[in-house]
């Protein structure tokens, strides 16, 4: 299936909206696909559980929404309890493990751990946990590449963060690899 | 970028260079993005008191020489109907961009709709006609303002722009091209000199020449039903030339002004009529229809206003059944109905807003209007 439907979900201030739109960019700009990102806006979208979405497909992609995500990307319990029951039941969830109890899941569903916050704690900065999250959704999903996620997020992040950026989305990749091996 | 920054961008590329509004979900980010990006091209964006004074602020900007444009959603939409008039009856080319959400009143502010096609249309008291373009991505939200602003300037009209809070938020790759391949339609100013100009004597093609403050011409421009020279005149002859060819400039150019894109229609039984989001949501009900069996086309309307009404006349002849989808409960729909004139079947796949339609609804009505035929 070209069409592929990715669900980031949060908390406020976890970057959820800049992790979808460096996939998306990476997507659509760098590896050359097509990608479209929406965002829930309103009283809705405030609060503890945000989330964006990114469809990436070969074809150009019709219908806007996120309907059944195949992938999911969860940074806190409140998003996973809210958003968890859309998973394809086919497919992958990735989670921040120090936050995330992925209880309930169909074993159908394949799930990867990550402490990203921790990661991006013994950077320096916890604010790059996204970008941690990043690098472990491009080596864990394979639906972009490392090469296009890399230069879309020196591309959207602070002039002068870039090092940091980019540091913590190798130590997400790197996580991921790892995952995949064992 | 989004939709909302993307038309902003477009209407820079179009040469605007002056945007009055009144920010309001869902298309602040169009007048964010202008307070950054105007000045550095030497234009100028006012955060206005309201949406009255936004949309005739930049009348007063058109007549000053500038190309200028607002935009709103449905709650500031209502507002500016009385300006709209105003910039129909003084033939003042200017874009008016509503991103629509789900009404009527405030109704919902972070959610789609598209129940403003009508009020577009004749929100405005009297007899007129005006052009209304639907985009249907970031990329159209681009190209598709250039096309407004030109249209704008050829027929001396406003212009509505009409997305959607889905569009105007969504976010896609758009590519703009070098500034050296736009084209972009300037004013067309007299070369009669002041003795000689009427500011309101149409030329050959219904539409009368421009003149801009500073350049010595001395007119007179009103809302009242007005005679070549811009003066009032009360009378139903004066009336009666002067409406008839504001209506007339738009409608006996429809051909010109036509933008359709019509796919899969020349096998089809049954085609279906739509334009903004709702055409990029039915592109996928066709595919289930025609998993189903059914030879089915998209008729997608960028310019939904003038209406193609020779275009549906010639589908009904063929004896192809229709299914009109809009988000609404059919304000394109009788249009289309109209046109038909009770040849073929048509069916309306409607909403009152507030998401685009389940791809299912669309495919549903296909496979009914299919089955009317036999």
């Amino acid at each position: 299936m070209s069409r592929t439907e990715i669900k980031i979900g949060g908390f406020g201030g976890q970057g959820v909206i800049l992790t979808g739109f460096i996939i998306g960019k990476a997507a659509s700009i760098f590896d050359m696909k097509n990608a479209t990102m929406t965002q829930a806006f309103g009283p809705e979208a405030r609060g503890s559980a945000c989330s964006s979405q990114v469809i990436v497909s070969e074809d150009k992609i019709r219908y806007p929404y996120v309907k059944r995500p195949n992938v999911m990307v969860m940074m806190s319990q409140e998003a996973f309890n809210k958003f968890s029951p859309q998973i394809d039941p086919h497919g992958i969830m990735l989670i921040e493990e120090e936050l995330v109890d992925p209880a309930g899941l169909p074993d159908t569903v394949t799930v990867y751990s990550i402490p990203a916050t921790r990661i991006a704690e013994e950077l320096g900065k916890k604010i790059v946990l996204n970008m941690v999250m990043t690098g472990f959704f491009t080596a864990v999903s394979r639906i972009i590449s490392r090469e296009a996620a890399r230069k879309a997020v020196a591309d959207s992040v602070p002039p002068g963060s870039e090092n940091l950026n980019l540091n913590a989305f190798e130590k997400g990749y790197e996580w991921g690899l790892k995952q995949l091996e064992g | 970028m989004d939709g909302d920054h993307a038309c902003c961008e477009g209407a820079l590329a179009a040469g605007c260079r002056f945007v009055a509004g009144y920010p309001i979900t869902p298309s602040t980010a169009v007048v964010e993005r202008f307070a950054r990006r105007i000045p550095r091209v030497g234009g100028v964006f006012i955060q206005m008191e309201d949406e009255l004074a936004s949309s005739i602020a930049i009348q007063g900007a058109v007549w000053a020489g500038k190309k200028a444009m607002t935009v709103t959603s449905g709650p500031g939409y209502s507002l500016m109907m009385e300006h709209i008039g105003l910039a129909v009856m003084t033939e003042c080319p200017c874009v008016f961009v509503n991103v629509q959400r789900g009404g009527p009143s405030t109704g919902l502010p972070t959610l789609p709709g598209q129940a403003d096609m009508m009020q577009a249309r004749w929100g405005s008291h009297g007899d007129y006609e005006i052009i209304a373009l639907c985009p249907d991505s970031p990329q159209e939200c681009f190209d598709f303002m250039i096309d407004a602003f030109n249209l704008s300037e050829q027929y001396r009209v406003p212009v509505m722009f009409m997305m959607d809070e889905c569009i105007g938020h969504m976010i896609e790759k758009v590519t703009i091209p070098e500034a050296d391949k736009i084209d972009v339609t300037p004013r067309n100013y007299t070369k009669l000199p002041p003795d000689q100009y009427l500011p309101f004597k149409p030329a050959e093609n219904m539409v009368p020449e421009m003149v801009k403050a500073g350049d010595g011409y001395r007119i007179h421009v009103t809302g009242l039903t007005h005679d070549y020279r811009g003066y009032p005149v009360m009378s139903a002859d004066c009336q009666e030339e002067l409406v008839h060819r504001l209506v007339n400039k738009i409608n006996r150019n429809e051909e010109k002004i036509r933008h359709i894109i019509a796919t899969d229609i020349e096998d089809a039984d049954v085609v279906v009529i739509a334009y903004g989001i709702t055409a990029r949501v039915a592109v996928d009900a066709i595919a289930l229809a025609r998993k189903q069996g059914v030879k089915v086309g998209l008729l997608r309307l960028v310019v939904v206003w003038p209406f193609p009404e020779a275009v549906i006349r010639d589908l009904a002849n063929k004896g192809k059944a229709l299914v009109m989808a809009e988000m609404n409960y059919g304000q394109i729909y009788y249009e289309v109905e109209r046109c038909a004139q009770g040849k073929v079947p048509v069916l309306l796949a409607g909403h009152g807003g507030g998401d685009v339609h389940k791809t299912e609804a669309i495919a549903e009505k296909i496979v009914e209007a299919n089955k009317c035929l036999s």
